[in-house]
């Protein structure tokens, strides 16, 4: 084995020990820790009331999260690509405050805004609309520290669309809205799904601002992760590991179709299912370039 | 007149890329739209095809005027110098794409996109991404995507710019036999003053946004109407002389000319092979010094410095080369058998 085969095999070492260490090996730790008890136990824990109440308040709340960052943080990305206007590179550099700020920090950003004694929290709670202590709050943290991922995984990708497809589909008679929905966003559909998954992803993994927004009322503002924590601190670990390999698990899959979705179109199928879809007859010979014309 | 423009002009800011410029297209005809760039000839194009609207002006297809017209309504056929295919659809879907639009049924679609897919060469491609192709199928899947819903003219700005030079002289080919077949009035554009002399019925040159010269390939390379076009097509030997007693007179060169006061300058131009160049430095008139040959694949083309110190390039067909002994640095004989002048225009650098 000479010098520069040596590099490689260390390099590539390194990069696959980095992985592997950092990541699969406390996954397999936890993964075989929560089956300690067997798939009975594991399936208790996370139909336990409490423990499944606040998965499901997770996945709602990540869902709407996900949905309401999906329309603006498109919006906003199509705005900050497409015009021109004082003050957008100022915009521009506030959009990553979110992954700067400690989430706790931005938990009691959210609170003071909304809280009873802030002049929007009180005009709100005259209205009915309780956000802190409440679903809203929890929505409204998760937004806030998800908002970058939308924005920063379409700006790429909008500014690499040409133009000029747009303007193709307007030659061929498509209106604005027809090619906003044709063209547009199918082009950029890899960024819009990244944003949206990691995003989603995100938001079900989201401790410090919730836990100060909403508190951890069980069966009504307990999402996941405090449940954890909470499992944690009253010496229940085994709880506390089923419902992480279960959120560990729903990311998991969410990122796997994520890398599928993503690929490019033709290719998005497992080879087995598009080789069944292609079954279909198909001419085998193809003609030469400069072909006879009729006429 | 399939599509007419008239004293149409387009100002970006304070740039002025078009102005007043009026022409018109046969019905059926395939014109070609050249320049350099930034001369403003894709901005006419993109004009009529209503994706740039002018600053003043008119435009007519069909006789309608269509300067409030949005583009999807003009019913034309535009191909793009990327491609712009539709990334995300097979090249049928892309086909299809103006067939949807326009609301056509599927069981008339399908034929017509497939018709589309023979012509074009493209037989069993039809489930392929735009990913998975050659340059020149993309821009074969361009053309009949923009054909698919019977336009009634084809625009096309720099169709085969972005493919490679094979590739490219294949594809004008193909265009022109496209055109006799189909006969759609078509309007393209190209910096490439070979591309539009070889692929169009008639040429219209522009420079810094106006036009210079309409006229057949033809009577564009052999009258120039401007001093830009004869500089811009093909290759000319240009020099500026002074007349005095009804010659032109540059260098110890006269040239006869008629009409002129003594004083005026004018420029002569003459075409490389119209100078006559032999080794024998008897044959011809005039004696020159040969200081370059270049071999230019069906051609060969010297440079020479005449006695008065003037370079002037002579072109030479294969053949009569291979008879004489030319080398460089020995003296050679040589004549101009025919020159012109360029038309002035207020122009030429007065001194």
């Amino acid at each position: 084995m000479n010098a520069r085969q040596l590099v490689s095999l260390a390099l590539r070492s390194t990069a696959i020990g980095y992985v592997l260490v950092l990541i699969l090996l406390p996954l397999l730790v936890i993964g075989q820790q929560s089956l300690v008890g067997g798939l009975g136990r594991f399936s208790e824990d996370i139909v336990q009331p409490q423990a499944a109440a606040a998965l499901v308040l997770t996945l709602e709340a990540a869902l709407a999260a996900t949905a309401i960052n999906a329309v603006f943080g498109t919006l906003s990305a199509v705005v900050l690509v497409r015009y021109e206007f004082p003050g957008r590179w100022f915009l521009n550099a506030l959009v990553d405050l979110p992954f700067a700020i400690p989430t706790l920090v931005a938990g009691l950003m959210i609170a003071a805004l909304y809280g009873a004694t802030s002049p929007l929290g009180a005009w709100l709670q005259r209205g009915g609309i309780e956000v802190l202590y409440n679903v809203p709050g929890i929505v409204l943290a998760m937004v806030f520290v998800t908002m970058p991922f939308m924005i920063r995984s379409l700006q790429p990708v909008l500014m690499e669309l040409e133009r000029d497809q747009e303007e193709a589909a307007f030659t061929l008679g498509a209106g604005r809205w027809v090619t906003f929905w044709k063209v547009t966003i199918p082009s950029v559909l890899p960024g819009l799904l990244t944003g949206l998954f990691l995003t989603f992803v995100r938001a079900l993994g989201e401790f410090g601002a919730i836990v100060i927004v909403a508190g951890n009322i069980p069966m009504k503002t307990q999402v996941a992760p405090v449940y954890v924590y909470g499992e944690i601190e009253s010496y229940n670990p085994r709880g506390a590991t089923s419902v992480s390999v279960l959120i560990l698990l729903i990311s998991f899959a969410a990122l796997v179709l994520l890398e599928r979705l993503t690929r490019p179109p033709g290719e998005r199928l497992p080879a087995v299912i598009s080789r069944w879809r292609r079954s279909r007859p198909e001419p085998v010979a193809v003609p030469p370039v400069l072909p006879a014309l009729r006429g | 007149m399939k599509i007419e423009v008239r004293h149409l002009s387009k100002r970006f800011g304070s740039v002025e890329a078009v102005s007043d410029v009026s022409f018109g297209v046969k019905e059926g005809e395939l014109l070609g739209l050249l320049g350099p760039s930034g001369s403003g000839k894709t901005t006419v194009l993109r004009m009529i095809a209503g994706l740039e609207t002018p600053s003043g002006g008119d435009i007519f297809i069909d006789c309608l005027r269509v300067n409030d017209l949005p583009v999807q309504q003009r019913n034309i056929g535009f191909v793009f110098q990327h491609y712009a295919l539709f990334k995300h659809l097979t090249v049928f879907q892309n086909i299809a794409f103006g067939l949807k639009i326009k609301k056509w049924k599927k069981a008339e679609m399908a034929p017509r996109v497939s018709d589309l897919l023979r012509l074009m060469g493209l037989d069993g491609l039809g489930d392929r991404y735009p990913h998975q192709l050659s340059g020149g199928q993309r821009q074969r899947v361009a053309i009949a995507r923009a054909l698919a819903p019977r336009p009634s003219v084809l625009l096309l700005d720099e169709p085969f710019g972005a493919v490679d030079a094979k590739v490219r002289q294949e594809l004008r080919e193909w265009l022109i036999r496209l055109h006799d077949n189909l006969n759609v009035t078509s309007l393209f554009v190209t910096h490439d003053q070979e591309e539009a002399m070889e692929v169009s019925d008639r040429i219209i040159v522009f420079s810094k946004g106006k036009l210079e010269q309409d006229g057949s390939p033809a009577e564009v390379y052999e009258e120039p109407a401007t001093e830009f076009v004869a500089r811009f097509i093909g290759s000319m030997n240009i020099l500026e002389a002074e007349v005095r007693g009804n010659l032109a007179r540059v260098g110890g060169l006269e040239f006869p000319v008629t009409g002129f006061p003594d004083g005026h300058r004018v420029q002569v131009g003459f075409r490389p092979y119209y100078v006559q160049i032999s080794e024998d430095s008897m044959q011809w008139p005039l004696k020159a010094k040969l200081r370059r040959i270049y071999f230019l694949g069906v051609a060969y083309r010297l440079e020479i410095e005449t006695e008065g110190g003037l370079i002037l390039r002579s072109r030479m067909n294969k053949e009569e080369f291979r008879e004489r002994r030319f080398e460089v640095g020995r003296p050679v004989s040589y004549a101009i058998t025919q020159f012109r002048l360029l038309p002035q225009e207020g122009r030429v650098a007065a001194l």
